[in-house]
Formats: structure tokens, C-alpha cells, sequence
């Protein structure tokens, strides 16, 4: 693989006592769309924010293209932000707020007028160029803020939760045109969100942050299948988390003895020791129903407590004794034949493939 | 019922207020088209009379060209102060903020005859004192909190994320100030410099003392009435009062104007 575009080393960011951002070591590669996950606080705006030099780190190193970077002051960056608030100058119209960038660096104003136009009729909103922003509707003012950035022609492209203001639909409509123009321009797309749907939908990779750490960093897919700990079992939510004890482990699998009963699960590297305590997890979505015992290997006992209907999909809850909590993900047309009064016992059971032990902590 | 009751009698507060705050003025502005000498009702014959006076006296022109010099350059003065310190206040945050607010929006809150006699002995310590440029200076002082208050007020209104969306595309901190944060501020600017136009064009005790021989509109109306009664006082009285208002007004059109644009 080629150099790194962005790398961190062992990057710290203090607030004075609070540590926003903790020892973080990160690669961002050429062309790729990167999302930055996780809950408000947990670090995921400081980092965009140190990338656009609107903060310099306490300690590491952060350099862009080999170039050290910690004290390189925002305008002599090559790294527009798209804002959460989007920013736009309320003053300008759409073309002078595209203009903006190329009026800073010095642009003549007939080619400035020339790329700005050219931009706002690649995001289809010309009609609006003479417009006062504040007119505009919140799909226009998204498209004026992504024109304004990537008229600079930036080698990465830096985005701050940019949907979170829009409408559902919106979103997904706006999900399409980031992916498509990431595509098109083989640009690198750096985009924080809290949102799952969001970067799962968008991203090549995700990097999922909580308190200051990188919790995981995988494709959207590896981090679904096989949370790498508790957190981010969490966080992605529509797991199943059971905790036992290693009773045999070879690269077969791994077996643990649960309150709920004996389970194997996938051996990881590297292999836990007999006797350790392990949590495993389980997708929703992978976890069979059904009313008699299924004899195979995985297999639980559980009463079903609810359910959640939201159209094709429905999730059931289910308790196991010792207060075990189960959710079961399942397509609506599969549940017909089945009682699903609260209350009703049911078996669950899944392929020990689909069991991934959790790293501790 | 009650309510409607309520409502009739704080009608009638507004009302006596206006009438307390304009009885006089309206009072002046008719008695300086009085032919009479004295201001008795009935009234005499309309006439233009104490204007042409006025406007033949060399010393209400003086008078007047000094407030012109003494206003707008206190008008440039002060909003540029006023600007500045609201400008930090929005900026950065440091130790002793606080007390640094507080000092600066001292000056209205000292008694105006108290402020004149510090600014007289100060300015004739340094050897300022007696000269156009000692009223420009102390006038400054004094109306630099106005403009800050109008200035701070619209800094407030400003996402904060724009100045840095300024450097992010490229501006040094001097170009986002002026590609920004003025053109932002611009309405509150325009209105600060009326404002600030106003209250010195008005202002008298500082005046009076710091200025040696230089006089003022306001200056001139004392000697004026000092002199005899003479309705030259209604005449020039409402000269200064519609330049006033007129600052005022506009002062208020610009910034209100702007304010209900900017949140449609």
C-alpha cells in the first residue's frame, strides 16, 4: 500500500484536566472515505478539528501528505471543513460564498465566478447562484457548503456531521450525492457523525472513538460481524453480549460455560486461557427462533418480553434466566406461525461462526 | 374587563409620558416661528425671524461647524473603541474579564459634572486641554460604551463557527476580519457611529469644560440664554434636536432592519 495520506502519532488532546483525545494512532489513506464514530464528548470533532488546525495537539504528531502539521495555522491548510452548521457567510450570496475560498488565495475574479458557477451546476443548484443564503432551503445551503469546499480542489475533504440538520429523507438523498462525488473525485473524505446508519451506509472504513480512544477501526461490515469489545458491541447496538468462563479452547472453537448454558464460539487471536472470563457477542439477525429444542450446539432458553415492528423487520426481546437479555432480528413473513404473546418460551440458537469472544476490557 | 381596564390605564401612562418628554419640544418648535418676543399665548404672527438670526450670527455657525468637526470625529473615534473592545469580549477569553467589562462600560455611569472636572484636570496636566481635539478625546471616552453595547449585541447574534470558516478557506486573521466579522457587523457599525454622533453633538458639561474657547452648539445656546430670552434658543434648539433624532432614528432603522433580515 502507498504512504499514508494522514497519519497520527500517539496524538494527545488536553483541555486543560479533560483529555479529549487520548494517544491516538491512525492511518487515513489516499481516496478513501473514513468515518469518525461516536457519542457526543467522545473525541470524534476534536480529532476533524485538529486536522483543519482549528486546534493543535498537546502531544504527537500529525502530519499530512509526510508533513508535520501540529502548529501549521488553518489558513495555510489545504483542508476545508464542512460544518455542522454549515457556516455559510449570511451576508454573500451562493456564488460569493463559493468564491470565498478562491478570494482568499488571491483567484482573479472572472475565473473565481467562472469555478464557482461551475460547482453550483454540478451540485444542481445554479439557478440559486444570485441568491441571498438565507433563502435557501436546508438541502440548497447543504450543496452551497459542499461547492464552497471542494471548489478549493482539496486533496481530503473534511466533514462535521453535515446531515444532522436534515430532514430523513433528505439524508439518504444527500448520503447518495457525498458517495457518488467522493467516488467521482478519488478524493479523501473524512466524516464524523454519530450517526451508525450514516457512516455504515457511506464509509470504506469506520473508526468508532469513545472517551478520547479508538474503540475499533474496521470496514462497516468486520465491525457489525465481530464487535471488538464490549463497547462496541454496544454502540452498534442489536447484539447479543453473553459472559462466561473458557472451559476448552483449540483453533476449533472455543467453549465457555455461561449461566445460560455451554456455548462455542470462534477462537481469536490470540486464543483466550482456560479459565479466563470472556464476553462473546452475537448479531441479532443471526440468532435462529424456534419453540421445541433445535439440538445444536448454541442453544438458549429464553421468554419473550416485546417486540418491535418497524415494517419488514421486526426485533423481538427476550429474557434468559439470570436476567440474559436477547434480542432476535427477524423479516416479518418469517414470524407467521409463531405465538408471540409475552410471555411464550422459545429456543435460540446460532452457528458458532456467528459467536465472536470480545478483546477484555 | 379587568384586563381591558389595565390595559386603558398604561395607554395613558405611555401617553402622559409623551406627552412629558415632547410637550416641550413641540413647545420650542412652535414658539421659534413666534413673532413675539416672549412666549405668551396667543400667539403672535408666523416668522422665520429667529432663524434668520441665528443663521446671520457668525458664532452659531462656528459653533456649529466645531459640533460637526467634534461629532463625527468622536463618532469614528468612540465606534472604533467601542468595536475593538466588543470585538475581545467575542474573541478570547482571559482572566479578569469580568472586571474588564465593567470598566469599560464605567464612563456613563460617572456623573457627568464629576467626568468633566477629571477629564479638565487630566487634560490640562498633559497639556490638552482648551483645544477641539480635548472635547474629540473626551467624548470618546464617553460614548465608546454605546457602541460597544450595540457592537457586542450583534457579535452575540454571529455563528462563531464563521471566522473560523474564514481561515479554514484560506484568510489570515486580518482578511476574515475584514471579509467577515465587518461585513457582519456593518449594520451595528453604521448604527454605533450614529448613536455615538448623536450623544456628542448633544453632550454639554464635558464639553463646557474641557474645550477653553472653542464652543459648541450646546455651549452657545447657555451664552444665548445667559444673554437675554430670546426665541433664537427655540430656533437653534430645534435645529439640534432634529439632527439628533435624525441619528437616533437611523441609528434604530439600520440595526432593526438588519436584525429582522438576518433571522427570516
Amino acid at each position: 500500500m502507498t504512504n499514508p495520506l494522514v497519519t497520527f502519532r500517539n496524538v494527545e488532546k488536553r483541555f486543560g484536566d479533560f483529555v479529549a483525545v487520548r494517544d491516538m494512532t491512525l492511518d487515513i489513506h489516499e481516496g478513501e472515505f473514513l468515518a469518525i464514530m461516536g457519542s457526543s464528548g467522545c473525541g470524534k470533532t476534536t480529532t476533524l478539528r485538529m486536522l483543519a488546525g482549528l486546534e493543535s495537539p498537546t502531544a504527537g504528531e500529525i502530519r499530512i501528505g509526510g508533513r508535520l502539521m501540529n502548529d501549521v495555522r488553518p489558513h495555510e491548510r489545504d483542508t476545508p471543513l464542512v460544518w455542522q452548521s454549515l457556516a455559510l457567510f449570511p451576508f454573500l450570496s451562493a456564488r460569493e460564498n463559493v468564491e470565498f475560498g478562491l478570494k482568499m488565495r488571491g483567484v482573479a475574479a472572472a475565473e473565481r465566478k467562472h469555478r464557482a458557477l461551475d460547482w453550483l451546476d454540478r451540485m444542481q443548484i445554479a439557478e440559486f447562484a444570485e441568491r441571498n443564503v438565507a433563502t435557501l432551503s436546508g438541502g440548497q445551503k447543504q450543496r452551497v457548503a459542499l461547492a464552497r469546499s471542494l471548489v478549493m480542489e482539496p486533496q481530503m475533504l473534511l466533514l462535521d456531521e453535515p446531515l444532522s440538520a436534515l430532514d430523513a429523507n433528505l439524508v439518504i438523498r444527500m448520503q447518495g450525492v457525498l458517495t457518488r462525488l467522493q467516488k467521482e473525485l478519488g478524493i479523501t473524505f473524512v466524516y464524523v457523525t454519530h450517526s451508525q446508519s450514516e457512516a455504515f451506509a457511506m464509509a470504506d472504513r469506520v473508526v468508532i472513538m469513545s472517551q478520547g480512544d479508538i474503540a475499533q477501526t474496521g470496514a462497516p461490515r468486520d465491525i457489525y460481524r465481530a464487535p471488538a469489545n464490549r463497547f462496541v458491541a454496544e454502540f452498534v447496538g442489536r447484539n447479543n453480549i453473553l459472559t462466561g468462563t473458557v472451559t476448552t479452547t483449540n483453533t476449533g472453537g472455543t467453549e465457555i460455560a455461561t449461566p445460560q448454558g455451554n456455548f462455542t464460539a470462534q477462537t481469536p487471536t490470540p486464543p483466550p486461557q482456560t479459565g479466563q472470563q470472556v464476553s462473546f457477542t452475537v448479531s441479532a439477525d443471526l440468532v435462529s427462533l424456534s419453540g421445541d429444542a433445535p439440538g445444536t450446539v448454541n442453544q438458549a432458553r429464553a421468554t419473550l418480553i416485546s417486540e418491535e415492528f418497524i415494517g419488514s423487520v421486526v426485533t423481538l426481546f427476550l429474557e434468559g434466566p439470570e436476567g440474559q437479555e436477547y434480542k432476535v432480528q427477524m423479516q416479518e413473513r418469517a414470524l407467521t406461525g409463531f405465538d408471540l404473546t409475552p410471555g411464550t418460551d422459545f429456543w435460540l440458537s446460532w452457528e458458532p461462526g456467528n459467536a465472536n469472544i470480545l478483546e477484555a476490557g | 374587563m379587568q384586563g381591558r381596564g389595565l390595559n386603558i390605564i398604561l395607554a395613558l401612562y405611555v401617553a402622559l409620558i409623551f406627552t412629558f418628554i415632547f410637550a416641550p419640544i413641540l413647545f420650542s418648535l412652535v414658539f421659534s416661528f413666534n413673532s413675539q418676543r416672549f412666549p405668551t399665548i396667543p400667539l403672535g404672527e408666523f416668522s422665520t425671524e429667529w432663524y434668520v438670526k441665528i443663521f446671520n450670527d457668525p458664532d452659531v455657525w462656528q459653533a456649529v461647524r466645531n459640533s460637526l468637526i467634534v461629532s463625527s470625529s468622536t463618532a469614528v473615534l468612540g465606534t472604533a473603541l467601542g468595536f475593538c473592545t466588543a470585538y475581545s469580549d467575542f474573541r478570547y477569553n482571559f482572566r479578569f474579564k469580568g472586571p474588564y467589562l465593567a470598566l469599560i462600560l464605567l464612563p456613563p455611569t460617572i456623573p457627568l459634572i464629576i467626568m468633566a472636572l477629571a477629564m479638565l484636570a487630566w487634560l490640562s496636566r498633559i497639556g490638552l486641554s482648551g483645544q477641539l481635539w480635548s472635547i474629540i478625546l473626551a467624548h470618546s471616552v464617553l460614548t465608546a460604551p454605546f457602541a460597544m453595547a450595540i457592537i457586542r449585541l450583534r457579535l452575540h447574534q454571529m455563528d462563531p463557527d464563521l471566522e473560523a470558516a474564514a481561515w479554514n478557506l484560506g484568510g489570515n486573521e486580518w482578511q476574515a476580519m475584514r471579509h467577515v466579522i465587518l461585513p457582519f457587523c456593518a449594520p451595528a457599525i453604521v448604527s454605533a457611529l450614529c448613536l455615538t454622533a448623536a450623544v456628542s453633538f448633544d453632550e454639554f458639561a464635558v464639553a463646557w469644560f474641557v474645550s477653553g474657547l472653542n464652543k459648541t452648539v450646546p455651549i452657545v445656546i447657555l451664552e444665548i440664554v445667559q444673554g437675554n430670552i430670546d426665541p433664537q434658543v427655540n430656533a437653534i434648539g430645534t435645529f439640534v434636536f432634529l439632527t439628533s433624532m435624525t441619528l437616533v432614528i437611523l441609528a434604530q432603522a439600520i440595526f432593526i432592519s438588519r436584525q429582522i433580515k438576518s433571522h427570516s
